[in-house]
């Protein structure tokens, strides 16, 4: 049988950088999968996930945390993009998501998120995309730049 | 592979080896819908297996749940265990000695049209006929305004190698079209 997990690309950041963006990702897999391992510069907190270069309010999530002390949900609604905490200033953040069914035209599409950083917490998250369009594009921002040596690399998975 | 996107890899990191994570079978559900998804002779030629779905049931009012069962075993061979985030608490549960394992929060018919929960199930050591069989999962729906996220995990108290594995939506309906399933292998290392 094929194999069938697949790097797509991976950037890693020299430099300080704004945002990095996955362009022209065709419609060969099923899912993808994201691993962004992030350091927020001089204002750590979110990683924001755009599609498309979407900025429309079709994105929400709810969230699962555990910080050592407390466990905790909560819930974003009709957001210009996901926000996925917690991400540090110091140390980095390992962020995984499965980006289900992305090239499907029919659907919304779902997104499954895990978000740790030791120091910091846990994190869980169901994401809903609220368009039917295929994904071809990933940006991914944070509230100050992503610090040198933050890595995204990006998976396909393609089923029989 | 040719560089296919507009940041292309400075260094780029393989998931896993080449040939370690297989497609073994996928079912995509039709505009009839299915009762029922089944996977069967599935080879013992992994270590892990991966599910990967997609899914979406008739249920009329609500979110429903999907009872998954191995090589067609009922009686009292499983337990679930639950944590999940409904968006503005944490909850936890659990089944024991039940005769299925709870795939819970499937999306359904009448709530926002055109989503559908997601989950990702790791199946270990599937093959080995010394263990029982522990399943685990990261799953959820986002609704946009309702929905859940949820750590479950499965067992199956039977050390048989599994060669089957089945979804039933427990309303008694189907899954509906776009509903998507697809399992993969896992190979260790020679």
């Amino acid at each position: 049988m094929p194999a069938t997990y697949e790097p797509i690309a991976t950037t890693t950041l020299g430099s300080a950088a704004a945002d990095v963006s996955f362009t022209s990702i065709t419609g060969t897999y099923t899912d993808l999968v994201l691993i962004a391992v992030t350091q927020i510069g001089s204002s750590g907190d979110y990683l924001g996930v755009q599609f498309n270069s979407d900025t429309g309010s079709n994105y929400s999530r709810t969230r699962l945390s555990g910080n050592g002390t407390t466990a905790s949900s909560e819930r974003d609604t009709s957001q210009v993009r996901f926000n996925f905490y917690a991400q540090p200033t110091s140390n980095f953040a390992v962020n995984i998501l499965n980006i289900m069914n992305y090239s499907n035209t029919t659907t919304f599409k779902t997104v499954l998120c895990r978000t740790d950083q030791a120091a910091l917490s846990t994190n869980a998250y169901a994401g809903l995309y609220r368009s039917t369009s295929a994904i071809t594009s990933i940006k991914l921002i944070g509230p100050s730049n992503f610090s040198s040596g933050s890595t995204f690399t990006l998976y396909g998975i393609k089923s029989a | 592979m040719a560089p296919i996107l507009g940041i292309w890899a400075s260094g780029a990191q393989p998931a896993a080896n080449a040939t370690s994570f297989e497609s073994i079978a996928t079912v995509s559900v039709g505009s009839g819908g299915a009762a029922d998804v089944e996977f069967t002779s599935i080879p013992a030629d992994y270590t892990h297996l991966q599910l990967r779905v997609i899914g979406r049931t008739a249920k009329a009012s609500g979110n429903d749940y999907a009872k998954l069962t191995f090589n067609n075993v009922g009686g009292t061979s499983y337990a679930t265990h639950y944590l999940w985030g409904t968006g503005s608490s944490v909850q936890f549960h659990a089944f024991t000695s039940s005769s299925f394992i709870y795939l819970d929060f499937v999306t359904g018919t009448s709530q926002l049209s055109n989503s559908f929960s997601a989950y990702v199930l790791d199946i270990l050591d599937y093959a080995n006929t010394n263990k029982n069989k522990t399943v685990r999962w990261l799953g959820g729906q986002d609704l946009n305004g309702d929905g859940v996220i949820i750590l479950q995990s499965g067992l199956f108290n039977n050390t048989a190698a599994i060669s089957s594995i089945k979804l039933v939506p427990n309303s008694a309906t189907n899954w509906l079209q776009y509903s998507h399933f697809a399992l993969y292998g896992i190979k260790g290392a020679a």
